[in-house]
């Protein structure tokens, strides 16, 4: 029995249920909006302590930009972190489930989670989704077996790499990184390295904009750099906009105010009579 | 054309200092023929929040009695109101269920913390990829318009008279150049003691 | 976002298959122009891109015809060069014909019918043409890419030209205000409103940068300047 006082726990997962009303509207010619992309540079590096990641701020819709400082850089465990690129929800949404798997899976297990594993939940989630969830990822963390990076790709495919791109910027960033990547980078070089390559992106590709965000991952310590770089600063407006009051035709108003809402704190109820 | 711009409409949210203004037009139409001039897209959530719904207009009204139930139920439980964070939170996972087969609504939502009175504004596309910028968000038609309109008109800390009149003009000035949305427009001025709401005079062409 | 899935196996796909070809390209680029009473501004980014790439940031998209005659184009690349290059040649054609310069009014009728010429396959770009009637006043001419054309005070084109228009219906137009004097706009007034919508236009567009190229146009010639925006 199921009523409004006490619901049926929802069904997990999707809803399809408005999947026919959808495909009969498109069927009439209606167009499908397009969800909101991070047309995105993301990169990993692994230097000569941990694991390098960055990112790129700016999320696109079609060909106007809808978030100027966005962040790409998803939090998966206390020594992960993973970048996404693509649909933007996809990545933030597929990001947080897997963090909390992560986290359920750490006290289970009574151990630092390891990089592998984060890889192959969301490699077999998103293999599952055959590539409809668009999320492509840049996995970075380091574990017992010391830094790990691996590169996921919307159909569940999986790369381990020393150095790594994705997004519409990947090429401008991995142009930097084939040249002067080297193992066992000095961390100063290597945040200088990951620096470079995604600003590459930002200046080269159009989809990749505003600024750089860096995450430095080493045994026992994160170092979440947000905004490290502010690679592109908004002009200086040489008019003031502000208009003087009453320039807008007002038709009616009607203020509604909100009063203070006092909390009163009841005393503990008295024990039930029970002689 | 996009089923989102099937019934028009046009709304932006805009933080100022110590409050947040949201304002929509109040076309509905369905494509280039206009139906009605006082059309709601703006709910009220809460004494200090408010959500706006723009695009297919039969999925701006489920989507908001969706809302209101599991505000109401949130309310009702907690014994507490519900924070503008945790009002995206749950409006973006409820938009997100329904990945594959999305309602066509792009939120807005704009409001004052509860405790706090913080100004808080994001929003969402379809399937509920939250933006949350310190400065102005867009939905609806003219969001290219509105755009252009907001970033050159908004700038820190204006109060709430100045807020009005930057929203006003930014809004208006942005649907008069698109076709599917204007014919009067609602402006909410949300304040830590009272709300402010004005029916704007606009052209109605 | 159909529920049926069919299975696709090109490689043993039998049926003729159809190509296209596309011949435009989209290269982006915004273009505005604001007239005064005895000046008028035109203003051009120059960032040339396509699809996610730029090919080059400092590509000047004003074209003077005149010495008080400038042509603002956006939109498909090819198709403004070869536009201009005829309307250069037209340009001293009449020059040599009449043994006079064509004035601007003459030069935004001319446009319409050379674009109207290419009705079936036009030329894809957004025009603006600004110059100085034959009083010496500020005009600026828009048109569709088929030769549809309109002269009015202020005009944005192109790929922010959404973005754009509205702040100058307000700003220059003086749209939806109470109590505001309908006064001409100064010289140095449009000059930092086109500014300005450079500015956000920048920040949205991501075909809108790098730089922007004004042309200043008085009866004492053409004034050129720059002005830096975003390179991201």
């Amino acid at each position: 029995m199921s009523s409004i006082l006490c619901p049926e726990i929802p069904s997990p997962g999707f809803s399809f249920e408005n999947c026919r009303r959808n495909a009969m509207l498109e069927v009439k010619g209606h167009a499908m909006p397009k969800a909101q992309k991070t047309g995105t540079t993301i990169v990993g590096i692994i230097y000569k302590d941990g694991v390098i990641l960055g990112a790129d701020t700016r999320a696109t819709e079609d060909t106007t930009v809808a978030d100027k400082n966005c962040e790409k850089i998803h939090y998966l465990a206390p020594n992960m972190y993973c970048c996404g690129a693509g649909t933007a929800a996809d990545t933030e949404m597929t990001t947080q489930m897997v963090a909390s798997q992560l986290e359920l899976h750490r006290l289970y297990t009574n151990r630092v989670v390891r990089v592998a594993t984060a890889n192959q939940m969301l490699k077999q989630y998103l293999f599952r989704y055959q590539g409809y969830i668009g999320a492509a990822l840049v996995l970075g963390g380091v574990d017992s077996t010391g830094p790990n990076l691996y590169c996921i790709y919307p159909h569940g495919s999986t790369d381990k790499l020393p150095y790594t791109t994705m997004g519409s910027g990947s090429l401008a960033a991995m142009a930097v990184f084939e040249s002067r990547w080297k193992p066992d980078l000095e961390e100063a070089e290597g945040i200088k390295l990951v620096r470079d390559a995604i600003a590459a992106g930002i200046f080269n590709d159009l989809g990749s904009g505003s600024n750089v965000d860096v995450c430095v991952i080493k045994k026992g310590s994160v170092d979440y750099k947000r905004t490290y770089d502010e690679a592109n600063i908004k002009g200086q407006k040489q008019n003031s906009y502000k208009y003087p009051r009453g320039v807008t035709d007002v038709l009616s108003t009607k203020v509604v105010d909100i009063e203070e809402v006092s909390v009163r704190v009841i005393g503990a109820p008295e024990d039930m009579e029970i002689a | 054309m996009s089923i989102l711009a099937y019934n028009g409409g046009a709304m932006v949210a805009m933080k100022g200092e110590n409050c947040v203004a949201i304002a929509a037009d109040r076309r509905f139409g369905i494509q280039a023929q206009t139906l009605a001039t006082n059309f709601e897209k703006v709910f009220e959530m809460g004494p200090h929040l408010y959500v706006g719904l723009p695009g297919l207009a039969t999925d701006t009204q489920t989507v908001r009695e969706k809302l209101r139930f599991r505000k109401n139920l949130y309310e009702l439980k907690e014994n507490r109101l519900m924070s503008p964070k945790v009002f995206s939170a749950m409006l973006s996972h409820m938009l997100y269920e329904k990945r594959f087969g999305p309602f066509f609504v792009e939120p807005v939502v704009a409001g004052l913390d509860p405790k706090t009175y913080e100004p808080f504004i994001c929003n969402m596309d379809l399937i509920g990829c939250i933006n949350q910028p310190k400065d102005f968000v867009v939905g609806g038609t003219a969001s290219a318009q509105l755009y252009g309109m907001c970033e050159a008109l908004w700038e820190p800390n204006l109060g709430p008279e100045d807020l009005f009149e930057t929203i006003s003009q930014a809004l208006i000035n942005a649907f008069d150049r698109d076709a599917v949305s204007g014919w009067g427009a609602t402006v909410y001025i949300i304040e830590k003691d009272k709300v402010t709401i004005k029916n704007l005079k606009t052209r109605m062409d | 976002m159909s529920l049926v899935v069919k299975p696709n196996f090109p490689d043993y796909q039998t049926a003729p298959v159809q190509r296209g070809f596309n011949p435009y390209a989209d290269n982006g680029g915004s273009v505005v122009a604001i007239a005064g009473d005895d000046f008028v501004i035109i203003g051009a980014d120059t960032r040339l891109s396509a699809g996610f790439s730029i090919y080059t940031r400092e590509q000047n998209k004003l074209f003077p015809l005149s010495s008080t005659t400038v042509l603002g184009c956006s939109g498909c690349w090819c198709d403004t060069l070869t536009l201009t290059r005829i309307l250069k040649s037209r340009m001293q054609m009449y020059q040599q014909e009449h043994n006079k310069t064509m004035s601007t009014t003459a030069c935004a009728q001319m446009l319409s019918t050379m674009l109207y010429y290419k009705r079936f396959f036009p030329y894809y770009i957004s025009n603006v043409l600004v110059g100085l009637d034959n009083d010496g006043k500020g005009v600026v001419y828009s048109y569709d890419p088929i030769g549809h054309c309109e002269k009015r005070t202020h005009r944005a084109g192109g790929s922010a030209g959404a973005l754009l228009q509205p702040l100058l219906d307000n700003q220059i137009g003086k749209k939806n205000m109470l109590n505001v004097k309908e006064e001409p706009v100064s010289q140095q007034r449009a000059l930092s409103i086109i500014k300005d919508v450079f500015i956000s236009a920048a920040e949205r567009d991501i075909y809108t940068g790098d730089s922007i190229l004004i042309n200043i146009i008085t009866k004492d010639g053409i004034k050129e300047e720059t002005f830096q925006l975003r390179k991201d």
